[in-house]
């Protein structure tokens, strides 16, 4: 009898051997024919995490990017059949590799990669209104609270994540050397990573925690440029709702 | 959003194709190639964005097909019942013409495998699989078709043959068949058989639908021709010529052809659904 544990078994172990029990025509063993299963499982989860990392693929070559996600899907197959969600894990899987250490900023950019497919995927949501902000008096306005689209993602760095992102996939000038904090938007359907501005990154993660918009911007430091981030988050319908 | 409408109560017996997002804008510009569109399930499982946004557009205009290709029906272990529950939604509100999901198993210790895993057809997977369609059936509330897999390899403990187990569980649950014509041309080929044999024996009574694909061409250990199901080329022509072998048999079916990697511009898969298109005008000749 092959049960589907020894079918499974061999499956993502190359070295395994092909279970008892299966046959071609004549009865002989399966051989290649499992082999098939094999490839595909192999083939489709690598074509997969390819697909959901662009700039990982882009940063070390697909080749080099293939030995990674062969060696990440049979550690860490899917658990779900959503594969939208799967591989993201595999930013993680990057930082622990030795042969990537020269490399520090990898696993930072593809958890851009990551989040831009949470942000597709994620639900819908109307921004509010630039006047809703503006008809608060002071006193209001710093006491309020936001809630932010389900597709907003903020990824914070040591390393020029945005910029080596853009480069990696836009092409543009070479990323410069500073830690760079972003913020993936969703203003309709397409994510977009914005590189923020000096202690935005603060601020907007206060916020994320709950804090009062005055509390969160005093987070911000000297450099950071309020009107700036408002912009941002108006004009791209992040803001769902004030409350206090 | 219960915007559910009951305007495609069934599929027509007319071409449709794989829905690929790519196709969007070239669907709607010039619908007249497709009379109907199949999605995979598991992309619309999101819980918002583009694809759901495209989906509710095309359902406007299209009755759709809603075809699963992660419940792993014929696993050992029960159905994932998140998984499940996340089909009745998407059944719920998009209130599809069909639902069809696969004779195969893809989930095991809570790995998903993303391919469509054989079982071997015995009296245990028969009433295995014939329980979980009971309870698909049950949960969504709505008749299901079973599709029939593309085999490489022969199971030494099956039974039963692949067109007997098919009709045994028609019979058993109620459900209905997605006749996969490359799938048995594949199947057929890698097991030496004849497809036009398996036709004659399978229960075409309880088609509700039919897929054409192309497949790849490999070999055995013993040099003999291993046929792979890729879904990744035009359908070839002795799958033309068994599909029509099928439909003088059958009559007029719903047509589907899938096209899932290296899909190519619209012009040439509307182009297989023209050709999809002739098969029924000459079976209604
Ligand atoms: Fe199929």
């Amino acid at each position: 009898m092959t049960d589907q544990t020894a079918f499974h078994s061999g499956l993502l172990n190359p070295a395994a051997p092909v279970p008892d029990g299966l046959t071609d025509a004549q009865a002989r063993p399966a051989g290649r024919r499992y082999g098939v299963y094999r490839n595909n499982v192999t083939v489709s989860l690598r074509e997969a995490l390819a697909e959901g990392f662009p700039s990982l693929v882009g940063l070390i070559g697909r080749e080099n990017f293939d030995h990674v996600a062969r060696a990440y899907l049979r550690q860490s197959p899917p658990t779900s059949p959503l594969m939208m969600h799967y591989g993201a894990g595999l930013p993680e899987f990057v930082a622990s590799l030795d042969q990537l250490k020269h490399l520090p900023y990898l696993a930072d950019v593809a958890r851009i990669d990551v989040a831009m497919r949470q942000s597709y995927h994620a639900a819908d949501s109307t921004g509010i209104d630039a006047t809703a902000l503006q008809t608060l008096d002071e006193e209001a306005l710093l006491s309020t609270r936001f809630d932010f689209a389900p597709s907003m993602i903020l990824i914070r760095s040591s390393y020029p994540i945005g910029s080596i992102w853009h480069y990696t996939l836009r092409g543009g000038d070479k990323p410069a050397g500073q830690a760079e904090d972003v913020l993936i938007l969703r203003a309709e359907y397409d994510p977009e990573p914005f590189v923020l501005g000096p202690g935005a990154g603060n601020v907007v993660q206060a916020l994320q925690n709950g804090a009062s918009f005055g509390a969160a911007i005093d987070q911000g430091g000297d450099a950071f440029d309020l009107a700036a981030l408002l912009n941002l988050l108006l004009s791209q319908q992040a803001i769902t709702y004030l409350k206090n | 959003m219960p915007d559910a409408t009951h305007a495609f109560p069934h599929l027509p017996n007319l071409p449709g194709v794989g829905y690929k997002p790519q196709h969007f804008s070239d669907i709607l510009t010039d619908p007249s190639p497709v009379g109907w569109l199949e999605i995979h399930a598991e992309n619309y499982m999101g819980d918002g964005g583009r694809p759901i946004a495209q989906l509710r557009v095309l359902a406007e205009r299209f009755p759709i097909s809603v075809h699963g290709v992660g419940l792993s029906i014929g696993g050992e272990g029960r159905l994932d019942p998140d998984h499940l529950l996340r089909l009745k939604h998407l059944c719920d509100w998009l209130n599809p013409a069909s639902f069809s999901e696969h004779l195969a198993w893809s989930t095991h210790d809570s790995h998903f495998l993303n391919d469509l895993l054989p079982l071997p057809y015995t009296d245990v997977t028969l009433t295995r699989v014939a329980d979980h369609i009971d309870e698909v059936q049950t949960v969504l509330g709505r008749r299901m078709l079973l599709e029939n897999p593309s085999s490489y390899l022969a199971f030494a403990e099956s039974t039963w043959s692949e067109t007997d187990f098919l009709a045994e569980i028609v019979r058993r649950t109620g459900c209905g068949l997605l006749l996969d014509v490359n799938n048995v041309f594949v199947s057929a080929t890698n097991l030496d058989y004849s497809p036009q044999g398996y036709i004659d024996a399978y229960p075409l009574e309880a088609v509700g639908e039919v897929h054409l694909g192309g497949h790849d061409e490999d070999e055995d250990d013993h040099g003999a021709p291993l046929l792979i199901d890729s879904h990744g080329r035009e359908v070839v022509d002795p799958v033309w010529a068994l599909l029509d072998y099928t439909l003088a048999k059958s009559g007029p079916k719903p047509l589907l052809v899938e096209w899932d990697t290296d899909v190519p511009d619209w012009p040439v898969l509307a182009d297989e659904a023209r050709r999809a298109a002739s098969a029924l005008t000459r079976v209604l000749a």
